[in-house]
């Protein structure tokens, strides 16, 4: 590996961790607080511009002031916890929800150069794997806190997203097999050329251009795309499945003998993952960074190389896709009541479990029909 | 260099798993030794080996057993003594697998030649493809056998646990 090639990386992982995907997370809060009160029919927080001036800026200052008061509080350690893991498990969860972004591609080309961390011929696996492994942050926050309700919290935690796996992963399987490739950049490209999963409307997907297969699949892909959404939901333990944390029942589940920034990096890895989650949505199901209709080639034009504008247009489009979806898992909250437990994870095993499986074998029927030449 | 860091973390963690007394951090060292398992995998460039190790062993099978252990009393197994006889009799198991292991090595000799080393570019290697192909053509009745095998044992599991469930019922 070359100097440059290190730095370019270096400049990929600090300019979309650090510079989009931590700030999104942080507004993603306040977007959550805004959205909730005007659900609601309240005000909710409006007043945190610039210090010392009128400004107001519609409380675009909240998330700063919210994480100055993270940091400023007292870190308060009961004394029956055991401590080194009391102190790990925060970080468990929120390290793999960051770890998974390393093979979302966020853009198609900028000067030449791949928008995406790392190329990987397994990128969805990929992100399960590592996905997978941040329920141990919350398993653990559980056990180590040694008392009841966070215990309590961690068990239905592991429970539910241990379900929720098997739905996700099986939910994926008719995509994989419709675009036949398991590099995101790949499944991106594609998208771009011959319509988005959901919207075949241009290249060979369309219609007219002969894509009939196309519009056969878009009913396992719809089911594959509400099964998927769901199970994400679940997966980052969002209402209606946040069950773990539900402070009707479990005060607040597993992070109930957390305070200050411990408390806020649960609270901030759970958005965190719902951002990767709408991010592979979006690869997945809305043609990721490609813009609609087909334009994609039509800017391109005869160029071979993506020009800077559309290489950032590009990351403009997947960023503000991944907002819309936000949004919309925000929406969701506030606006369907908590599951209960046992109707969970009948959800998980007897509906989608099964409703995936058979989509699985109704994608491959669609695919033998329509390609068998 | 890569090799040697993840394999010493391997190493070291395995150490970890029959040396710590706590149960919990017992499986929480075997979880650090897979990744490094899986990081050896991948720096052969054998990514989806190395994925599914961390998916299958790290992801499912280990959260199941932390699951169980959680739910388990941990201060009873710090209490216990060391059995000497169990770590005497331990150690001359492993002796005997380490003399195995040597002189079955040592027999082999070094290769004739030195392999070539696999083509730089990531979308070269199509592991995911291969895997695929092997086990659906060439290995396809021993994938239809094992899939039987897992069939037969969910059948149990769920015949087990129904009878039990209609005892309690009965016995209300």
């Amino acid at each position: 590996m070359e100097l440059t090639d290190l730095i370019i990386s270096a400049a990929k992982i600090g300019g979309l961790i650090f510079a989009v995907i931590l700030p999104m997370v942080a507004y993603s809060v306040w977007a959550e607080r805004r959205v909730s009160a005007i659900i609601q029919d309240r005000v909710g927080p409006n007043r945190v511009g610039v210090p010392f001036t009128k400004i107001g800026l519609a409380g675009l200052g909240q998330p700063i002031a919210d994480g100055i008061k993270f940091l400023l509080k007292e870190d308060f350690t009961p004394g029956h916890v055991n401590k080194f893991y009391y102190w790990l498990a925060p970080a468990l969860t929120m390290v793999p929800a960051l770890l998974t972004c390393a093979v979302l591609p966020f853009g198609s080309e900028l000067f030449g150069e791949k928008m995406v961390i790392a190329d990987l011929s397994v990128g969805p696996l990929f992100i399960f794997a590592i996905a997978s492994l941040s329920v141990y942050g919350i398993v653990l926050a559980g056990w180590a806190s040694n008392s009841k309700y966070p215990f309590l919290g961690g068990v239905r935690s592991s429970s539910q997203m241990i379900s929720y796996e098997i739905a996700l992963g099986l939910s994926l399987v008719p995509v994989l097999l419709i675009f036949g490739e398991l590099n995101l950049g790949a499944i991106v490209r594609e998208q771009s050329e011959n319509g988005w999963l959901l919207l075949p409307l241009w290249g060979e997907g369309a219609i007219w251009n002969g894509g009939v297969d196309r519009l056969l699949l878009l009913f396992p892909a719809l089911i594959a795309f509400v099964v998927f959404t769901t199970s994400i939901f679940a997966e980052t333990n969002r209402l209606p499945f946040d069950l773990p944390e539900c402070e009707t029942e479990l005060v607040a589940g597993y992070h109930t003998e957390y305070s200050s920034m411990k408390f806020a990096l649960f609270f901030l890895g759970e958005y965190a993952a719902m951002i990767i989650g709408s991010g592979l949505i979006v690869t997945l199901f809305f043609g990721g960074w490609s813009l609609p209709f087909g334009w994609d080639a039509m800017l391109m034009g005869d160029a071979t190389e993506v020009p800077w504008w559309l290489g950032l247009i590009h990351i403009g489009t997947f960023f503000a896709k991944v907002t819309g979806f936000i949004l919309f898992f925000i929406w969701v909250r506030w606006t369907l009541p908590r599951f209960r437990y046992d109707q969970l994870m009948k959800l998980g095993w007897i509906v989608f479990f099964e409703l995936a499986l058979l989509n699985v074998f109704i994608t491959a029927g669609i695919l033998i029909l329509t390609r068998s030449n | 260099m890569l090799f040697y860091i993840f394999s010493g973390v391997m190493l070291l963690f395995a150490g970890l798993v029959v040396v710590n007394r706590n149960p919990v951090s017992s499986a929480l060292s075997l979880v650090v030794s897979f990744l490094g398992l899986a990081a050896l995998f991948v720096t052969l460039n054998a990514y989806f080996i190395g994925v599914i190790q961390v998916l299958v062993y790290t992801g499912a099978v280990m959260v199941l057993f932390l699951f169980i252990i959680m739910l388990l009393d941990i201060k009873a197994e710090r209490r216990r003594d060391i059995n000497y006889l169990a770590l005497g009799g331990g150690a001359v198991v492993l002796l005997a697998l380490v003399v195995q292991l040597a002189t079955a090595v040592g027999s082999l000799g070094a290769g004739p030649e030195k392999l070539s080393p696999l083509p730089d570019d990531p979308a070269a290697h199509q592991d995911v493809r291969q895997v695929g192909l092997a086990i659906f053509t060439d290995y396809n009745f021993h994938l239809q056998l094992l899939g039987v095998l897992l069939l037969i044992a969910t059948v149990g599991v769920v015949v087990l646990s129904r009878r039990q469930a209609d005892d309690v019922a009965g016995g209300r």
